[in-house]
């Protein structure tokens, strides 16, 4: 019962903090990133579900992201169908898309997944390029019309923060809720040892492919609204770069710690803004960092920094 | 309990099985029938987790068939046969080292309760209702085990002994019709064995339908109304502890391999 | 008309063929001593064939002297990437371990583009343009030097493994870890050879693909994946399976190229991965696992 109490203390200052920021943050360059922030969160969210909870890899969640924002951009932009609708039908069918590729790659053990994200992000990023026509090719998709609230277009890098935070926020809660029930236990049991999860009566492959399609789901609500709030999208944002941007975000925070992901998105969006004179150098860090932090903090940068401080007091006797 | 009155609760007919062209069980059929105990022994190797893995859908039979209560349950996945209600625990213990003890037994609940994704997602009323009364009974099933005060414990901080318990918990709180132990005195000492005795003594006075694997020959006489021996896959006799015991069959497979009586 | 290029479209694909049948292998042999989807293996495929084009471009060796030298290349960086990340890794979960790969080949990647730039690399045939016209195909000599070659690796390999003492522990390895080190076998020193394997085998297959594709920093992305859709096709681990899964791969993408379009060649190979997956999950000629409890 205190988890539940921790878990809104936790959510509401979290809250309380989004809704002070724009107070203290003058300028829209730093509102841009904070919007970026909420948007990458929405992505990590999903994938944290995926590689924290069913234990496996996604390199193609920036494909789910791009068909959010391309198909957003189309139907709204070149047959003027109502953003809020075409929004939410195409995660359901970004999320099919994911439940067909997850079917034959996460019935087997091993790390087909992983490749075979990787080959969709490919094939979808070559087809984002070629067929011009519908995309814009390689110089872009320019001219999508913004969400509206009633009649009030939502516009403007403080609209689109007060937007983009408010569905970063209700997703987290609602994911949040999902670890903290039945659903999500089946899917630590089956991280944790599947055989054995199965013998308990856990349809093992059926949830891993669901929380597949829930997760590109996420990625796909994040890709339309950030093609409503820039109003232009490219190939360029869909490449692989930012699939492994994705995941080295959830792993630095930590694999299945919602929280730790946050961070993670939070501190990797901000820090390549922060290191502006190191864009050539920036995918050369990303690996790294990647690398480093899962050689020595397998958990999680938040998990692994908590437990190093835990020792430390250990080490000082204050605590028994 | 539905069945038939008449009807073994859980049959094996002729049942086979090859890894790589070897023979592991080999035409093996028995029958089990409500509110036994059966017990099923045999020198290492003999394939008696094999039969188990078998009954419970690891992997399915390279032929021969599988019923419980007259239906065939052939083929069926691990996760489908124990949705027939039919539960297990392993050799070496597994349970969820990085969950607590009560989530371990909540995972045994499982396949009983109905909440969904989206239920999850919302945590509407009902399914707070129904993950109540579930950490309630999964706390009084700890209680029975004499493990309720670990509860809120990590399942890798309490002892083997301990751990032996909860997998038992989590395999009994759904009230199975049969219950799969293997070897649940393995690693055990003397009293600790004698403990778990005790235990699966109390499961029979539930009533619960047993088949038990073990190696500990005491224990087995004392607690299984019939026990069938296996060797080299072969089932080689059958019959109540005291025939067993006198079989000349028996006696020579065990002289032969390397335990004693 | 098309079939008159029938022969043609036969002699490329077995060309590409036995490129990702290469890397195919590469891949087999680390997943069977270690368990690990190696990320990393089309970066070894990219650091053989950078390291060749600089030995003999710029530093001017001939090619027989710059061959091996390139090879022990890929062998090295396969070494460092055991004994560092792999091994000092504070997790022995496969997840993360596959993971470190994938940051392992990024890290390749970046630097490559750091050290050889953007623009596509060439290297020169290793004797020779004038193709060698044989009915309807023409031959480049290249493609008989990528033939012998990737012929002379898979030899050499099954040699090692039923011959050698060494070959023979790695398959004991592969087949059971805990089995092998019981005996006495250094799981350690398998893991750490067949990383320097695979790294061998990769820049073989760059080096020799080279100069018919030309080679850039991030062309190793597409290869290992080709190669990974492979070793599916033959069946993952599988020796066999991933020569001839990358033949028939080869054969499969060129003729489809041939027929359909050359625009989505590189579909080609993912489509066909899928296909696999939904029909035969365990490829021509892979094992199906059983799981112990």
């Amino acid at each position: 019962m205190t988890k539940t109490r921790k878990k809104w203390i936790y959510f509401s200052a979290l809250a309380g903090v989004v809704a002070l920021l724009p107070l203290l943050v003058k300028g829209g360059y730093y509102l841009l990133i904070l919007n970026i922030i909420a948007i990458n969160g929405l992505v990590v969210l999903g994938l944290n579900l995926l590689i924290g909870f069913a234990g496996q890899i996604s390199l193609g969640h920036a494909a789910f992201f791009g068909m959010g924002a391309y198909f957003s951009a189309i139907f709204t932009a070149m047959y003027n169908t109502p953003p809020w609708p075409t929004l939410l039908g195409v995660m359901i069918f970004t999320a099919v898309v994911a439940f067909v590729l997850g079917i034959p790659t996460l019935r087997l053990a091993g790390h087909y997944l992983v490749m075979a994200t990787l080959g969709f992000n490919i094939i979808l990023y070559i087809l984002m390029v070629q067929m011009e026509h519908w995309t814009g090719g390689p110089s872009g998709f320019a001219g999508i019309p913004p969400l509206h609230l009633g009649s009030l277009p939502i516009q403007g890098d403080l609209s689109c923060y007060w937007l983009l935070w408010t569905f970063f926020l209700l997703v987290f809660f609602v994911s949040l809720n999902l670890v903290d029930s039945r659903v999500g236990r089946a899917l630590r049991a089956i991280h944790e040892n599947e055989l054995v999860a199965n013998a308990l009566g856990i349809n093992t492959e059926r949830y891993k492919v669901v929380i597949f399609a829930i997760s590109a789901a996420y990625a796909s609500l994040a890709g339309s609204l950030y093609a409503h709030y820039l109003s232009f999208i490219s190939p360029k944002t869909f490449d692989i770069f930012y699939s492994v941007q994705i995941v080295t975000m959830v792993v630095v925070g930590g694999i299945g710690n919602l929280w730790g992901g946050l961070l993670g998105a939070a501190v990797l969006t901000a820090l390549p803004e922060i290191l502006h004179a190191m864009r050539d150098y920036a995918l050369l860090l990303y690996g790294l960092i990647l690398m480093g932090v899962l050689v020595f903090f397998p958990e999680g940068l938040l998990p692994g920094l908590v437990k190093l401080v835990g020792r430390g007091r250990l080490v000082n006797g204050n605590e028994n | 309990m539905a069945m038939k009155t008449n009807g073994a609760l859980l049959k094996l007919e002729e049942v086979n099985k090859q890894f790589d062209g070897l023979l592991a069980i080999a035409d093996v059929s028995l029958c089990l029938y409500s509110g036994e105990i059966v017990s099923l022994i045999g020198p290492n190797g003999a394939g008696k987790t094999t039969i188990l893995n078998l009954i419970s859908g690891v992997y399915p039979p390279t032929s021969g068939e599988i019923f419980l209560n007259g239906e065939s349950i052939t083929g069926l996945k691990p996760y489908q046969v124990a949705q027939k209600r039919v539960a297990r625990t392993f050799q070496s213990v597994q349970i969820f080292q990085d969950m607590t003890v009560i989530e371990n037994v909540l995972l045994g609940l499982h396949h009983r309760l109905r909440s969904g994704f989206v239920q999850g997602m919302v945590h509407l009323p009902a399914e707070r209702k129904e993950e109540k009364r579930a950490i309630d009974q999964a706390g009084a099933t700890l209680e029975k085990f004499g493990i309720g005060h670990l509860a809120y414990r990590k399942a890798n901080s309490i002892s083997l002994k301990e751990q032996r318990c909860l997998e038992i918990a989590r395999s009994i709180v759904s009230a199975p019709c049969l219950l799969l132990l293997d070897e649940p005195a393995s690693g055990l000492n003397i009293r600790e064995t004698e403990e778990m005795a005790d235990i699966i003594k109390g499961l029979r006075q539930q009533g619960l339908t047993i088949l038990l694997v073990e190696h500990d020959m005491n224990l087995v006489m004392s607690i299984a109304h019939r026990i069938f021996v296996l060797h080299h896959g072969l089932k080689i006799a059958e019959g109540s502890p005291e025939e067993i015991q006198r079989n000349p069959e028996v006696i020579r497979a065990y002289l032969g391999g390397t335990h004693n009586i | 008309m098309i079939w008159s290029q029938l022969p043609q479209f036969f002699v490329s694909g077995l060309t590409s063929g036995s490129i990702y049948a290469l890397i195919a292998l590469g891949f087999g042999i680390i997943h069977n001593a270690t368990g690990i989807v190696n990320f990393a293996q089309g970066e070894f495929v990219m650091i053989g064939a950078m390291t060749m084009i600089s030995l003999t471009q710029v530093v001017g060796l001939p090619v027989l002297t710059a061959f091996p030298l390139a090879v022990l290349a890929g062998m090295a960086v396969g070494w460092l990437m055991e004994i560092g990340p792999i091994r000092r890794a504070r997790s022995d979960s496969i997840l993360i371990l596959v993971m470190i790969t994938v940051g392992a080949s990024i890290t390749m990647r970046e630097t490559a583009m750091h050290i050889w730039g953007k623009t596509p690399r060439t290297l020169a045939s290793f004797s020779g343009d004038e193709p060698l016209v044989l009915g309807n195909a023409a031959i480049l000599p290249q493609t008989l030097w990528i033939l012998g070659i990737t012929l002379v690796v898979v030899v050499l390999l099954g040699l090692f493994f039923s011959r050698t003492m060494v070959g023979k522990a790695m398959r004991a390895v592969a087949e059971n870890r805990r089995g092998a080190a019981l005996i006495g076998i250094g799981v350690h020193r398998m893991k750490m050879l067949s990383f320097v394997l695979s790294g061998g085998i990769g820049a073989v297959a760059g080096i020799i693909i080279t100069p018919i594709t030309t080679m850039s920093y991030s062309a190793g992305v597409m290869l290992a994946l080709k190669g990974f859709a492979a070793a599916i096709l033959g069946g993952y681990g599988s020796m066999k399976g991933a020569v001839i899964g990358g033949l028939l791969l080869g054969a499969i993408e060129t003729f489809g190229a041939g027929f359909v379009s050359s625009a989505y060649k590189d579909a080609f190979a993912f489509l066909i991965f899928l296909l696999v997956l939904f029909i035969r999950p365990t490829g021509l000629f892979g094992k199906e696992e059983v799981k112990r409890v």
